[in-house]
């Protein structure tokens, strides 16, 4: 009860004017940046950030504007997947297999709104899993100390390569790297400099917004410039819908599917280090095992696109649960959430729930209120999200640059923090290049001076015994999950991510 | 091959690291773990993380002709020189130009690219300045 009551003050927040039209503007801007290949929910969410500062919106509000962004990518994404065969975003991968045979078939129009549909179940269900799961979630955080903190904080980065990379060492090396990135600047705790080499401006530290902006968004440019993929995708293809509601039959034949694949998808969202990649893969390949004894799976069987959009957008809502309940954030996307919370001065983890309940319910209430715009947003007016994907990038791409740069300057007001902005993006251009993820870089710039205060408070407390670090059983239970979390995809990750490899160089801004 | 070049730079990146570290001054106010001991476990996984890239690579990645490869170093010069001139030639200006050039890299006619720029500038000036009220570099015209 005590849950529903806080809802209820959650949706007093929510429903004013001003976040109602944010979370209508998050929306529609997200289903764009879904949409439109080469832009996805984590470099979406990363260049809207800066000027949701600039424009001096509160806590509330500019959360409410970027995690609609969050979820309208996650719907955005199947558009194209469906219209064109090539994913919009990186969870929408698995929405092709079925959404583009559908479409040859003639059937573009059922495939769009059957999976808007599943994408809302997907969401809707994940959003009560949320409600229902990280206030339990909060209560264990309530008995971490600094020692365990430090454990999930490690927990979060070993777990995080599992899936996001073939190769664990790639992923080590990029935590390790992110998390020097956060060394830099004055000491919090002695008040001396690290690693600014004299440099002023490094004093402060660098500011994680311009590594993200430059890591996502800017590295995003490079890549197209560098295969010089100035054309539209969809140029020259004919994109004919058809009816936009698809037939109760198919909806009734669905519905064990999208249930299914919302619990599935939940799981893996909630899960550290898998995201909503992740949860759709899972959800198709499970439907595949159960429901395809016809073999119509990837032949354009309805089932194979409900499942994948209601596992990703499910996903979406999971990955929120270990982010606003223990400040860890599972995935891309919510990393970048998580930066907006640290620049606003909230801290996630157990106590944004009884400091700040209104930022937490007031962001649920959102999700609930977006998710029901996007559904209204997308089945009448897919009509004009397909034609945005004639928008070539030799457009697109040039606003994306500007955009960014407006954002940092708007911040801060100095070229040297775009200068910074540039390295990153070569930087992320070179490292996307080897493979190596970006996701635990950003990780690492965003938790390292929280990662090395646990640490510090730890030790300090039991007088410099480095052996504190493994004295409770909770800690120990976290160090275990993490070593088995990092052993683990040694063995395993090869074969998903093979499954999952089908698409272009987004791997590396994965969600 | 890239990889192990790649190894052996992570691991002259974590010794640097270190050595960084073991430069910081401490202050005389420390607590038992004192500002280096993080920083050294970092540069211990960053070394052993870029050692084991060494040892076992990663097939090659594939690494654009020289062609694209200044295509880009281009593209980073201009963004630097944007981010310089800004604050001189006020942001339309700037603006204008660097989006252009983008765009004109992209694959746009030079006609097609002037016009990606001026509508990119303009429309962020109106949208952001006008319209939202951020402030953006004033150039000597005004804007």
């Amino acid at each position: 009860m005590d849950t529903l009551s806080s809802l209820a003050d959650g949706f007093v927040i929510a429903l004013t004017w001003q976040n109602i039209g944010l979370a209508l503007l998050g929306c529609f801007l997200g289903t764009i940046m879904g949409a439109l290949p080469g832009l996805g929910p984590s470099n979406g969410v990363a260049i809207l950030i800066p000027l949701a500062f600039t424009l001096g919106l509160a806590a509330t509000p500019s959360l409410i504007l970027l995690t609609s962004v969050y979820y309208g990518a996650m719907y955005g994404g199947r558009i194209s997947s469906i219209l064109l065969n090539i994913p919009g975003d990186e969870p929408a991968m698995m929405t092709c297999i079925d959404g583009y045979p559908m479409a040859q078939k003639g059937m573009a129009g059922e495939a769009l709104s059957l999976s808007g549909i599943s994408s809302f179940v997907g969401a809707f269900f994940a959003t009560w899993g949320l409600i229902l799961l990280a206030p339990q979630l909060v209560k264990i955080a309530l008995l971490f100390g600094p020692a365990e903190y430090f454990a999930l904080f490690a927990l979060a980065f070993m777990t995080l390569g599992g899936v996001s990379s073939t190769n664990q060492a790639k992923s080590a090396f990029a935590a390790a790297l992110g998390l020097g990135f956060a060394m830099i600047g004055v000491d919090s705790q002695t008040g001396v400099p690290r690693f600014t080499f004299g440099e002023v401006h490094l004093y402060d530290g660098l500011d994680f917004l311009v590594a993200i902006v430059g890591l996502f968004a800017l590295s995003e440019v490079f890549i197209f410039l560098e295969n010089r993929h100035g054309e539209a995708s969809a140029k020259g293809k004919t994109i004919v819908i058809g009816r936009l509601t698809p037939p109760m039959s198919m909806l009734k034949a669905c519905t064990p599917t999208m249930l299914r694949s919302s619990f599935v998808g939940f799981l893996a969202g909630v899960l550290p280090g898998a995201g909503a990649s992740l949860g759709s893969f899972l959800s198709y390949s499970l439907e595949k095992r159960m429901v395809d004894k016809d073999g119509t799976f990837g032949t354009g069987d309805p089932r194979g696109v409900a499942a994948p959009e209601a596992g990703n957008n499910a996903a979406a809502g999971g990955a929120l649960v270990p982010m606003l309940a223990l400040g860890v954030p599972g995935s891309g996307t919510t990393a970048v959430l998580l930066a907006v919370l640290l620049s606003l001065n909230i801290t996630p983890g157990p106590l944004l729930f009884s400091n700040n309940p209104d930022v937490v319910w007031g962001l649920i209430a959102a999700l609930f209120i977006a998710n029901f715009m996007l559904l209204a947003l997308n089945i009448p007016m897919v009509g004009i999200f397909t034609r945005l994907l004639l928008v070539p990038p030799r457009v697109l791409m040039p606003v994306v640059a500007m955009v960014s740069f407006v954002g940092i300057y708007g911040i801060s007001g100095s070229s040297f923090d775009l200068l910074v902005m540039i390295g990153f993006g070569l930087l992320g251009w070179v490292l996307r290049k080897f493979d190596v993820p970006l996701v635990p870089i950003i990780l690492g710039t965003l938790l390292g001076n929280a990662m090395e205060n646990n640490l510090r408070r730890a030790i300090t407390i039991d007088n410099g015994n480095w052996w504190t670090l493994i004295d409770s059983p909770l800690a120990i239970g976290l160090w275990i999950v993490a070593i088995i979390g990092f052993i683990l995809p040694l063995f395993f990750a090869r074969k998903v991510r093979s499954g999952m490899q089908r698409g272009d160089a987004e791997g590396a801004t994965r969600d | 091959m890239s990889d192990r070049i790649f190894g052996v730079f992570g691991v002259l990146l974590a010794i640097g690291f270190a050595i960084a570290a073991s430069l910081i001054k401490e202050s005389f106010l420390s607590d038992a773990v004192g500002p280096k001991a993080f920083p050294y476990i970092i540069a211990a996984v960053l070394g052993l993380s870029s050692a084991v890239i060494a040892l076992r690579p990663d097939p090659e990645p594939i690494w654009p002709p020289l062609g694209q490869l200044i295509e880009i170093l281009a593209a980073a010069v201009v963004m630097i020189l944007y981010a310089q001139l800004l604050p001189v030639a006020g942001f339309v200006i700037a603006t204008a130009f660097a989006a252009a050039y983008l765009s004109w890299r992209l694959g746009s006619s030079i006609l097609g690219a002037c016009m990606t720029g001026v509508g990119t500038s303009v429309g962020i000036y109106v949208v952001f300045h006008l319209v939202l009220g951020l402030s953006l570099a004033r150039g000597p015209l005004g804007f």
